[in-house]
Parts: C-alpha cells; sequence; structure tokens
C-alpha cells in the first residue's frame, strides 16, 4: 500500500494548491494559488506546520480517499460534510486518519473551496518554484480517481484540536481601495456602486467572479477607451455590460476594461468563498486604512497557532444524534415534525 | 506626447507608472527600460515588477514599506535621466517564426485584408514584412503583444468573440499582433496560424519570448507548418541582437 493518500473517487475542482508563484506576472503569468489564503494559514496553524506546505483544494465538491499511513489531517475553508468509515468529522479541526481508513468529503454546506491538508503536507511535483494547479495556465490538473498522492514526511503533533473560525462563507460587505480607473467613474456611479447589494453570479471560478447587480450596470463617462493595463487579484473590472467581476489567483496579467477598486488582500477569502447568490457588497476605506488593516489581518495569521484548542465533543459532532432515543419513545429534532 | 510619467496607486500593495495613456515607440521603450532599471536598483520591500505597453507595475510589502517612501524612490529614479529617450533593454532576440496565413488554419485572413483596404495577397506581404516588437508579454503565460503593424492594420477588435482561437495562432486588431500561448476566446482576427509553443511549463526555458524581443514572421504552407509540430519552438530561429 502506498505511504501517501490514494483518491478513490474526487469531484471536478479537486486540485493540489500552496501560495502559488508570485514573480512571473512579467511573464504573463498570475500568481495562482489557493482561492482563500487564510484557510492555508488555519490548516497549518492546526498542524503546527507551516503554510507553505501543499494542501488539496477542493472546489464545491471533495472526493474519497483512503490513507496508505496513519497521517494527521486537518478541514478548513467552506464547511463540507466529512466522514471517516462513516463517523461524521468537525470542520475547522485536526484529526486522526489511520491507516487503511477511508475518508469521505461531500458538497460544500456553505462558501465555495474546502482545503484538506496532511500532516508534513504533500510533496507534489513542481513548477517555476511551487506546487499549486494553475488551470487557465495549464500547470498541473485536477486530482483524479485512482491518483496516489505522495506525502512529505510529518514531524508529528496533536490531532483532536479545533480552531474557531469567523464565518466567511456566506458573502458580506468587501472593503476596497481605489484603484487604476476609479476616478473614471462618476461620484454618482461609484455611490450607487457601493449602495448595490450584488449576487456572486452561479459562473465563477478559480479566474475570478463576476457579481450580478439588481438593476443596471456600472459605466465610465463617455466612450473613453482605455489602454491594455496590468491586472493582479482583487482588480474589480467593469466589464462590457456594466457588470463587475472580482479577479481571483488564477486571472489573466493584463486587461482592458476599467477597475472601479480593488479589494483588499485580507478580503479577499470572501469574495472567493461567497457562493452562488450570496449577498455582496463593497465600501471604499482610504489607503492608510487599509494599510492598517492589513496589518492587523497579519498579525491575527501570526496569532492563529495560539487560537487552536481541544476539541471539545458537542453534540452536533455526535454521529447519527437525531436517531438517538433521547426520551423514551419521542425522537428529537425535526424528524419527528417530518412524519407528521 | 503627453505629459511626463504619471504614479498612481495600485490596490493596497502596488504602484503603477505610466508613461503616457496611448500606446506609443516612445513610452513603450519609457517602460522597458524604467522596469529594468527598478530591477537594477534592488529596492528592498519590492516583491514584483512587470512592464505592460506604456507602464510599469511594483508590487511591494505595504506593511513593512510604505507607498510615501517608495513614491519617492520612484519619483528620483524618474529624474534621473529622460526614460522616454531611454534606450532598448540589452540581450535582445530576433525571432523568424513559420507562420501560415490564411486557409482553413487561419481563417479570418480575408476579412482582416478587406478591412485594412488590402488583398489577401497584400495583407501576407504586409504581414511578413513587418519587423515588430514585443511590447509587453501578458493576458496569458508568454503571450506577445507584437507592435507596431503599418497605418491600415488599425482596425478594430470583433464586437463578436471567436469562440477559440488553437494556440500558436496569430490574430490582428488595432495595428497588433498577438502570438496565442493557450486556446483561448478571442475578439482579435485570426490570420495566421504558427506551430510555436511560447509556454512550456515543464521545459527548462519555460517562456520563449521576452519583452523588448523583436519577430518576423515568415509565410509557410500547411504541410510545412505540421512537420514542425514537433519542434516546441515551431521552426522558429532566434538570434541575438547585437
Amino acid at each position: 500500500m502506498s505511504r501517501g493518500l490514494k483518491v478513490i473517487k474526487a469531484g471536478p475542482g479537486v486540485t493540489l494548491q500552496d501560495k502559488g508563484r508570485p514573480g512571473w506576472l512579467d511573464a504573463g503569468l498570475s500568481r495562482g494559488g489557493a482561492a482563500d489564503l487564510l484557510a492555508l494559514a488555519e490548516g497549518a496553524a492546526l498542524l503546527g506546520q507551516s503554510d507553505d506546505l501543499p494542501v488539496l483544494e477542493l472546489a464545491g465538491m471533495g472526493g474519497e480517499f483512503r490513507a496508505g499511513v496513519d497521517m494527521r489531517i486537518a478541514l478548513t475553508g467552506a464547511p463540507m460534510q466529512a466522514d471517516l468509515d462513516g463517523v461524521r468529522l468537525a470542520w475547522n479541526a485536526s484529526h486522526l486518519l489511520p491507516a487503511g481508513a477511508s475518508l469521505s468529503i461531500g458538497g460544500t454546506v456553505s462558501g465555495s473551496y474546502g482545503y484538506l491538508h496532511v500532516g508534513g503536507g504533500f510533496a507534489g511535483p513542481r513548477w517555476l518554484g511551487a506546487c499549486s494547479a494553475h488551470m487557465s495556465a495549464g500547470i498541473g490538473g485536477p486530482v483524479q480517481a485512482g491518483d496516489e498522492l505522495a506525502t512529505r514526511p510529518d514531524p508529528g503533533g496533536d490531532v483532536g484540536m479545533a480552531l474557531p473560525v469567523d464565518d466567511r462563507f456566506s458573502g458580506g460587505t468587501v472593503r476596497i481601495v481605489e484603484s487604476l480607473q476609479t476616478r473614471l467613474f462618476s461620484a454618482d456611479e461609484r455611490d450607487r456602486f457601493t449602495a448595490t447589494t450584488f449576487q456572486r453570479d452561479t459562473h465563477g471560478n478559480r479566474m475570478g467572479v463576476r457579481l450580478v447587480p439588481p438593476g443596471d450596470g456600472f459605466h465610465i463617462d463617455s466612450g473613453r477607451t482605455i489602454l491594455s493595463e496590468v491586472i493582479v487579484p482583487g482588480d474589480i473590472q467593469i466589464t462590457g455590460d456594466g457588470t463587475p467581476f472580482v479577479l481571483l489567483s488564477e486571472c489573466q496579467t493584463t486587461g482592458g476594461y476599467p477597475r472601479i477598486g480593488a479589494v483588499l488582500p485580507s478580503d479577499l477569502p470572501l469574495v472567493a468563498q461567497a457562493p452562488a447568490g450570496a449577498a455582496i457588497r463593497f465600501r471604499f476605506i482610504g489607503l492608510e486604512d487599509a494599510i492598517e488593516t492589513e496589518r492587523r489581518a497579519a498579525t491575527a495569521r501570526k496569532a492563529l497557532a495560539r487560537a487552536v484548542k481541544p476539541m471539545i465533543r458537542d453534540p452536533h459532532s455526535i454521529p447519527d444524534l437525531l436517531s438517538y432515543q433521547l426520551i423514551s419513545g419521542v425522537t428529537a429534532g425535526s424528524d419527528s415534525v417530518d412524519e407528521d | 506626447m503627453a505629459a511626463g510619467p504619471v504614479i498612481r496607486t495600485a490596490g493596497v500593495d502596488g504602484v503603477l507608472i505610466s508613461f503616457s495613456d496611448t500606446l506609443n515607440e516612445s513610452a513603450n521603450r519609457a517602460a522597458l527600460a524604467f522596469r529594468a532599471a527598478v530591477d537594477a536598483a534592488g529596492w528592498d520591500g519590492v516583491e514584483e515588477t512587470s512592464s505592460s505597453l506604456v507602464s510599469v507595475y511594483m508590487r511591494f510589502d505595504p506593511i513593512g514599506f510604505d507607498h510615501a517612501t517608495m513614491h519617492h524612490r520612484i519619483t528620483g529614479l524618474l529624474d534621473s535621466r529622460d526614460w522616454y529617450q531611454a534606450q532598448l533593454p540589452e540581450g535582445r532576440r530576433f525571432w523568424q517564426i513559420p507562420a501560415v496565413f490564411g486557409t482553413d488554419l487561419a481563417p479570418q485572413l480575408a476579412q482582416a485584408a478587406a478591412q485594412a483596404g488590402m488583398t489577401e495577397a497584400q495583407a501576407i506581404a504586409s504581414l511578413a514584412a513587418a519587423r515588430l516588437r514585443v511590447q509587453t508579454i501578458g493576458f496569458a503565460p508568454g503571450q506577445p503583444y507584437l507592435g507596431t503593424l503599418p497605418e491600415g492594420w488599425d482596425i478594430p477588435r470583433q464586437s463578436q468573440l471567436t469562440a477559440r482561437v488553437p494556440e500558436g495562432a496569430v490574430a490582428v486588431a488595432i495595428r497588433q499582433l498577438v502570438l496565442f500561448s493557450v486556446s483561448t476566446p478571442t475578439g482579435w482576427q485570426h490570420v495566421g496560424q504558427t506551430a510555436m509553443r511560447l509556454f512550456q511549463p515543464d521545459a527548462d526555458t519555460p517562456f520563449l519570448l521576452r519583452a523588448g524581443d523583436e519577430v518576423q514572421f515568415t509565410p509557410t504552407t500547411p504541410d510545412a507548418l505540421d512537420g514542425m509540430r514537433r519542434d516546441p519552438m515551431g521552426g522558429a530561429t532566434v538570434t541575438v541582437i547585437r
């Protein structure tokens, strides 16, 4: 049996990811990397290891995996239903996956991208300094049934740890700063933009997500043409039909649509994770505020390891709780309602 | 010429130095030279630089280094010389790339030629005669924007996208050619086809072209092109410009 993780089944969007490969912008290659970088830091904190190690990104749907050896795992990002040999596993937590045990991860409960981390990290091939699959550039590819994912040696550590995580999986208000063409939009258009509640389109991927306004789109004054200019993750392009498109890690590197603003790096996971239909609003903040926000976010990421606590077995993590006869003759929860 | 360079913030962690708001030769040279100078300066805190058609982008660590400091460094370097008169960077290469113009490999030659006011034969002669420069690499990995074509080629992008052009496609609009590094939808008109693979993640040299390189296309036949497909360079030859 392999010493790694055997893939029995995989959803269509399962890829190896790390923090990506910044530094190739001039060669037309965007940095790529995990759609939700905070989830990398959370998994690293849970397993007590570096957040540079490759992990499995699960877009919308997980898969079924079998461990070749005892391994430590952590589950972060968009919560998904996970079971170890039929026993429900807590999300945002670390667990022991014994050799031969089967780990089954279903669809997202909320959010868009879940993450499976292993102790020591996965040992994928590297291209241009990183392991991340970059689908739009043709680097690497999706993980598929039958793959044996090699892992690196795990120095070991705790399992059964949990990390409290704020909800960033159902949309919300995203902080943005002005960008290259913000001032080409009239003050009225900018006000209307920040007063609008957008819906995350069903169409979205690692390149970016489209946001649908309930009313008219947004436009710059006159038919001014804009020279193609550099694009980076977080930029909000207003496309030809007036709808905003927030660029993510696998975006193209140049583009000619005007940019109304740029999402703060620490708020980008909220956009990436917003599931289809989730409500998103934007709020401009000043550059100094934004930098202070990033400084606090960096400090908070460093403090994650201290927030990791032994898991308390709460009733929600006990499997099949609803089927237990809590009071003689009465089943708990909604079952009894459904039976009427 | 427009007023001198403009410095703008680009997001929380970026700065953009624009040498013009329209594409022109001296601004493109200025961008290429200034980006090389920023790299040579080796400022601490700078994480990445790139040049696009007429501008230079610089990403830095905004927590360790503030925008005012970066702005000060940039203005100092900008003031040190006239970047619009800059020489092109050293080490540039001249690529001669075989291409089939027209046929079913590049089905939009006829309509593009008509828009440019030429016969197909004139169009091929014009495209093959042009010695073009890689003005920037962008959009997709290793993908060059090549300019500048003669004025007749100032034709617009199509309002309807072509669903997909293959890797190695040569497409025209607004006096530029794009040589596609990936198969993609595009609004540019597909007038030529090469066998060149501009981005090969597994190769020792993953990216073939660099900004500043020069390119000329040499017309070839579909049969000859077929024979070049096994060569990742697609039959292209390269010499260093001295």
